[in-house]
């Protein structure tokens, strides 16, 4: 019975990573294909084509360097933003906790086009004109709820009676931040990093509405498959995935390198 | 508050106030603000903007209710106004996407949580994260180069003979779907696979023991537990579907007009800010009356939500 039973769910899973994966394995292909029009069919010959125009694709590199500043920039902003009220909110209780909770939650679950037109609007009353700056603070204002609720869960095991020690020692209030508060939040401020630095390369929606006439990598590829729709795109994405896909090796032989090290 | 004061100073204490609240007010309260001020006001050419034409209206309200667009419903054509009409099949098949995604992932989750050896854990997971790490335009890409007329899809039907001519996939609201359920299913797997993770597998063995049907044991012991998960997948579904302007645009046809597309166009074709104001209060209405009303079902709290 249970034979059958594990049977068919190996079987949903092998399908499932099936429907996961076939569609990227589609699109990678497709970069071969010697065809104006991004297919893998009908097949008509092999080609490298498009990855020398895509190298020579200059908009595309531009685009991809401002991807990565804007990508820096909201790090650079959220993440103190989000340790900051994760610390501040960890020492307040009752009604105003929930409601500053509900406050620092809620972007996250809003329509990234209501955040970037809201963004869009409150800066244009000040004279501020749309542009990548403003795609950084949009994205910042809900990217920083993912630092704070990282932050905020690693407190959780965080022993105050050492920050009480240090003081009574005659550590500084600076002191015991960056040597006691501090090292303990480490792994969820690098962690947070790491999920804003790539929430802010994914994002679309919020850019869209705020970034004037510069491009991101997102809008850039966005434009090009509605206007002039070549395989170079293709042959961007099989370079990304390719990259996604070495790093996801890399850290699963490291994984397994630990553990047999581990066993013995 | 004087906790912190005692343990970090008013200096330190001073700073962690004024990021948060640089955080609360200038990115998040203020703009809403001025979202819903600018929605009240009429569109104006520059020069007229605080003159006597400038005044609060419900007008841009107002144009979600103009236009006509005759609609077939089970046989019964009703008349709804063109914008009405593409907010409530935004809202009814984000609906049916959370479902599909549901319906797709629990039987996922369960495995991966209690049948699969722990063993292979990690490489599963890698391999479902890959996906995930692809960015969402290139992933919404790829189904529109399989769903074109002459694409994989309609090549291996038509190979397999299941079809005869090929099917326009791109077409009405369909292609729309089955992006954004390959693009979101993921945020409604994770979230169950954790809160399956955390239910005593002792229960599960008790339940059979004691003689409960396989469908039984889920319906009683797996799925209530489960209930937050649930939630928490759900509430992101809905929301990044709802609000998702990539997959419509690239997926949908001309018979397809998702609302955050008639947002966009509100912004960018008709360069009407205030109207575009207006609709996207409109959907932020929409998500929050979505996420009280789950949370009100499964009754669980945002806390458990936002995980």
């Amino acid at each position: 019975m249970h034979k059958t039973r594990n049977f068919l769910f190996h079987l949903y899973m092998a399908m499932f990573l099936f429907y996961l994966l076939a569609p990227l394995v589609v699109m990678g292909g497709a970069a071969f294909n010697d065809s104006r029009f991004p297919s893998i069919l009908p097949w008509k010959g092999f080609t490298l084509e498009w990855f020398s125009q895509l190298a020579s694709d200059g908009r595309m590199w531009l685009a991809f360097r401002n991807t990565v500043i804007v990508a820096l920039a909201v790090v650079a902003l959220a993440v103190p933003i989000g340790t900051a009220a994760a610390i501040l909110i960890n020492s307040v209780t009752g009604r105003v906790r929930t409601v500053l909770y509900g406050m620092m939650v809620a972007p996250i679950l809003a329509p990234g086009a209501v955040i970037g037109i809201s963004t869009l609007l409150f800066w244009n009353q000040f004279s501020v004109p749309a542009g990548l700056h403003l795609s950084v603070l949009g994205q910042v204002s809900y990217i920083a709820a993912f630092v704070m609720l990282l932050v905020l869960a690693r407190l959780q095991s965080f022993d105050v009676a050492l920050e009480e020690a240090a003081l009574d020692l005659g550590a500084g209030h600076g002191m015991v931040l960056r040597r006691i508060l501090l090292p303990h939040l480490y792994p969820a401020i690098g962690a947070g990093a790491a999920i804003a630095f790539f929430q802010s390369i994914e994002n679309f929606n919020v850019t869209l509405f705020t970034r004037g006439n510069a491009d991101t990598l997102t809008v850039y590829v966005f434009s090009k498959v509605r206007t002039g729709i070549t395989p170079t795109i293709n042959a961007l994405a099989l370079v990304m995935i390719s990259v996604t896909l070495a790093g996801a090796i890399f850290y699963e032989l490291r994984r397994r390198r630990l553990e047999r090290r581990f066993r013995d | 508050m004087h906790d912190l004061l005692r343990r970090y100073g008013s200096g330190l204490t001073g700073a962690f106030v004024l990021l948060t609240a640089f955080w609360l007010l200038v990115l998040i309260v203020l703009p809403n603000l001025y979202l819903l001020e600018n929605s009240f006001r009429p569109y104006l050419p520059k020069v007229d903007m605080g003159g006597p034409l400038d005044t609060y209206s419900l007008n841009n309200y107002a144009k979600i209710l103009t236009g006509e667009s005759p609609t077939q419903v089970f046989g019964i054509t009703i008349t709804l106004p063109v914008h009405v009409k593409s907010f409530l099949l935004t809202v009814g098949y984000s609906a049916f996407v959370t479902l599909i995604s549901f319906a797709l992932a629990y039987p996922l989750a369960y495995y991966l949580a209690k049948i699969v050896q722990p063993k292979s854990l990690p490489t599963l997971f890698l391999l479902l994260f890959v996906p995930l790490w692809v960015s969402e335009v290139l992933r919404s890409f790829a189904w529109f180069i399989i769903l074109s007329l002459k694409g994989p899809l309609n090549f291996s039907l038509l190979g397999l003979g299941i079809i005869e001519t090929p099917i326009r996939w791109i077409a009405g609201y369909q292609s729309i779907i089955v992006g954004l359920v390959y693009t979101y299913v993921l945020f409604m797997l994770f979230p169950i696979y954790n809160a399956i993770q955390s239910l005593d597998t002792n229960q599960i063995e008790a339940a059979e023991d004691l003689g409960s049907p396989w469908w039984r044991t889920h319906w009683r012991v797996i799925l209530p537990h489960a209930k937050p998960g649930i939630a928490s997948g759900a509430v992101m579904v809905f929301m990044l579907s709802a609000g998702s302007l990539l997959v419509p645009v690239l997926l949908g046809s001309t018979d397809s007009n998702w609302f955050t597309q008639v947002i966009q166009q509100w912004m960018f074709e008709a360069a009407d800010w205030n109207t575009g104001s207006a609709y996207a209060f409109i959907l932020l209405v929409l998500c929050t009356v979505f996420v009280s009303l789950v949370m009100r079902v499964f009754r669980v709290k945002l806390s458990d939500i936002a995980k």
